[in-house]
């Protein structure tokens, strides 16, 4: 964090002239810039207003952020209270039930079987009410957790495919031949064009399954298996080049110590590749992330994607607040994202420079 | 009764069974069995016996309780039903809001769709339970316009809440034709007469006339469509080859999504649209164009959305199905709730709830605008219009058969049915996709419960047909059980062979 060193420094006791140098550069000057943008932000606000809506200022995006919140601390509260009443309604209903049973005992025929099977359905209706979910819509705290499960599940499945092709690309120039036409051809295309063909595979997939009893929701696949398609692209070029370009030095030493195939991949061809891989893994999460939010608003998979929509939708006064404070966090979660995998790089990376 | 009963007189015993229960669902990672709530029950039971036994009371003999009556055995009790943000989806954000579905031993989640496309591939492939639909879109989905896949409705959600809105161009163009329309409150309803004119000039300009509507088998495409063809200006047929329905057209009608409405009449794209509120709404507040006539001009209560389940759906959950269009009945009488002056007393409430950011979403005063039972033609031409949205009253939420055949009409009028039809295969078409059947049942159960009064229901000999009527704004007689006599009294349309009527 360059932003604490020279704090850290100067607790040390180093240079404090240098010191605060550094903290003119990495904390004052960003502070400054900050406000500037905050400010020139406040007058747009104030001249940007049409009929159809308005740019919403810093002080409306922020209290619109702060509602969000207490909404879902709302949300929350009303449905532990709703969970609360099912329970008692569910002892409620086998006290009835056991009621109807008592009557049935004495009872003519015909009212015997109703009773009994009304019985029945209640106990049924028993064990759902104390089961109960909560049906209440999904709030944004809930929808940001439901975009990275969805972004990690598509990046991961973009890994599984991307780095073994990569992988093959970079160690036999004749596979690399025979799937460069695809990589060309496919890496640029738009999650809007993948989103309608990932929808037809996953609904054939899933065709004789009802809803709830699959293990994933076809909305959850169709946004994840988009974000895939987007961002493998990233890892497979750079694994590709990364194993292309392992020294050769490394795979003489291979031959003259007569590896066999799979001990050159894992002793000398993967960890040597593996920096320029997780730079290709960090790209591929950065577009992942960006891919998520329009796969979400088409393929109708809750998540920050859909919130967006929904406001966008609605055009209420606070609509472009709203939507303003989502960009900030989709932002803020993106930085956090990219920040993580560089962390993950560097592991793995013997004392390569890391370029932010 | 019997069970708030209990749960008031021994409120300590249920929270110590509360506590039980949930140290049960919190230790294990198992839900709560059948076995777990029996001996709750058991527990409740002896305490509270111990206690009628301890106050000296008499336990209520079981002569004194009711009839045996058999209770709805409900197959899937966690749905979920989607809707798009318009105003009259209100009947099941009110079911949901107000507690209708638990009643039933429901629990439903309701999820805003982008549009109506999906919406519907949603209800066929099972991903939602229900649906609020446009009335054309069960009937298209069923005959096979677009998409094929059988889809039935048992509940009408709504009649009329449309109106048609043209651009401040193109009405400072049709008060030219006609001086009438200059006047701050011009006569009502107001014809395309004074359009034919401009449409007529735009054509030997070679220029197109584009209008939008929301979908191809809407009640907006059928609605701008009669308004244009009642006098005289030719919107354009379908065919096998022509599915955007521009074959001999004087004005080309296009899909544009409700929302995007507005902003496409600003930026010149389209002249003129047909949607449901508040988007004409919005073009008033906005100075961006002037509703001409609402669809209560045009055809006065016709029906406009309606609740769609697929047909598999409702083989498979038939009880389910019944519940649900239960809380729906008692959702749309509480809409049209009015007290003794005829005055609507939840509205404001509804607006309210509608305006929430998960439902509706736009601001209470545009909702209001329309909900409450006025329309803004211009700033000058505030009308009264209790009628303009109808949930309840008037039968509004029972699915006429003729109704749907209407819908059938409409869509032979303008060639989206390709083949000329006998007049039997109207009334069998809408017997496969209308069922009032479902809807007899509930409303027989919530009468038998004294929820709603049985006359606030057709009659039992009632056939479904709604009684012929000319209240159009061309004046024609629509009989639903003369199909072809009234696809036939049209000037602009389709003809088909009179021998078919007997068919």
């Amino acid at each position: 964090m360059p932003v604490l060193e020279p704090f850290v420094r100067l607790a040390a006791g180093e240079d404090p002239k240098e010191q605060l140098a550094g903290i003119a550069k990495y904390v004052l000057l960003p502070a400054v810039a900050v406000a500037i943008f905050l400010a020139m932000w406040s007058a747009a606000a104030k001249t940007i207003i049409t009929e159809s809506g308005e740019l919403p200022s810093p002080t409306a995006t922020w209290l619109a952020g702060k509602e969000l919140f207490a909404m879902h601390q709302q949300q929350r509260a009303d449905d532990a209270a709703k969970k609360q009443d099912k329970l008692m309604q569910a002892v409620q209903f086998m006290v009835d039930a056991k009621k109807l049973e008592r009557r049935a005992s004495s009872a003519n025929d015909t009212d015997k079987t109703t009773l009994l099977s009304n019985a029945l359905i209640l106990k049924k209706k028993a064990v759902q009410a104390a089961n109960y979910t909560p049906t209440s819509a999904p709030t944004f705290v809930d929808q940001i957790f439901t975009s990275l499960k969805t972004v990690f599940f598509g990046f991961i499945l973009a890994t599984v495919i991307a780095v073994p092709v990569g992988v093959l690309c970079g160690m036999s120039s004749w596979f690399n031949a025979a799937m460069t036409p695809f990589i060309q051809i496919f890496k640029p295309v738009s999650p809007l064009a993948w989103l309608p063909l990932a929808a037809v595979v996953i609904i054939w997939a899933y065709r004789n399954s009802q809803p709830g009893e699959t293990f994933f929701d076809k909305a959850f696949l169709i946004s994840a298996a988009t974000v895939s398609l987007c961002s493998l692209w990233p890892t497979l070029v750079n694994t590709t080049l990364g194993v292309a370009s392992v020294d050769k030095d490394y795979l003489n030493v291979a031959r003259v110590l007569k590896l066999s195939w799979w001990q050159k991949l894992y002793k000398i061809i993967l960890p040597a590749s593996l920096p320029l891989m997780f730079a290709g893994l960090r790209i591929s999460l950065g577009v992942g992330w960006m891919v998520l939010i329009a796969a979400d608003m088409l393929a109708q998979n809750p998540g920050l994607g859909k919130f967006v929509w929904d406001e966008f939708q609605n055009g209420s006064s606070l609509t472009y607040a709203r939507i303003a404070f989502s960009v900030i966090v989709i932002g803020v979660i993106g930085l956090v994202l990219d920040r993580t995998m560089i962390c993950l790089r560097n592991l793995v990376s013997f004392g390569n420079p890391a370029a932010a | 009764m019997q069970m708030l009963h209990i749960g008031l007189r021994a409120p300590h015993h249920l929270l110590l069974l509360l506590l039980m229960l949930a140290s049960i669902a919190g230790c294990s990672s198992n839900a709560i069995t059948l076995e777990d709530l029996e001996a709750a029950a058991a527990k409740l039971e002896k305490a509270d016996e111990e206690r009628v036994v301890a106050d000296g009371e008499t336990a209520s003999s079981p002569t004194e309780e009711s009839a045996v009556t058999e209770i709805l055995n409900i197959e899937k009790p966690n749905l979920k039903f989607g809707f798009i943000k318009l105003t009259d989806c209100a009947p099941l954000v009110i079911a949901k809001e107000k507690g209708y579905f638990e009643d039933e031993g429901l629990s439903v989640e309701v999820e805003a769709q982008s549009n109506w496309k999906i919406l519907l591939d949603r209800v066929i492939d099972g991903q939602l339970d229900g649906a609020h639909m446009l009335a054309g879109q069960p009937i298209g989905a069923t005959i096979g316009i677009g998409t094929t896949s059988p889809i039935i409705t048992a509940y009408s959600l709504d009649y009329n809440g449309n109106g048609i809105t043209v651009s401040n161009e193109i009405w400072t163009k049709m008060q030219e034709n006609d001086p009438e329309l200059k006047k701050p409150q011009p006569k009502h309803p107001i014809s395309a007469n004074s359009l034919k004119p401009i449409v007529d000039q735009y054509k030997r300009d070679g220029k197109d006339f584009n209008m939008g509507m929301v979908f191809p088998v809407s009640t907006h495409n059928y609605e701008i469509r009669y308004w244009l063809a009642a006098s005289g200006i030719h919107p354009g047929f379908y065919n096998e080859q022509n599915i955007q329905g521009t074959v001999d057209a004087d004005v080309i009608l296009s899909v544009t999504p409700p929302p995007q409405m507005p902003s496409t009449l600003e930026a010149g794209t389209i002249l003129g649209y047909c949607v449901g509120e508040p988007w004409n709404q919005k073009a008033v507040v906005d100075g961006i164009g002037v509703p001409v006539t609402t669809n209560y001009d045009i055809w006065k209560n016709n029906p406009e959305k309606v609740f769609g389940v697929s047909e598999q759906w409702n083989e498979k959950y038939p009880n389910t199905h019944i519940a649900v269009v239960k809380a729906l009945i008692r959702a749309g009488k509480w809409l049209d709730e009015k007290d003794a002056d005829g005055n609507l007393v939840n509205r404001q409430e509804a607006c309210q709830i509608l305006s929430k950011k998960d439902y509706v979403g736009a601001d209470v005063g545009v909702i209001e605008k329309s909900m409450l039972g006025t329309f803004v033609f211009q700033k000058s031409d505030v009308r009264p219009m209790p009628d303009f949205n109808v949930f309840f009253d008037h039968q509004a939420s029972f699915p006429h058969y003729s109704d749907c055949v209407w819908f059938l009409t409409q869509m032979r009028r303008w060639g989206q049915i390709t083949e000329p039809k006998p007049a039997s295969w109207y009334a069998e078409t809408a017997k496969k996709i209308y069922k009032p059947s479902i809807y007899r049942k509930a409303s027989a159960m919530l009468v038998a419960e004294g929820k709603v009064d049985a006359d606030a229901f057709p009659a039992a000999d009632y056939d479904g047909y709604r009684e012929p009527t000319s209240e159009f704004i061309d004046g024609n007689t629509y009989d639903a059980k003369d199909p072809i006599g009234y696809i036939n009294s049209f000037t602009i349309g389709n003809k088909e062979d009179s021998t078919l009527e007997k068919q």
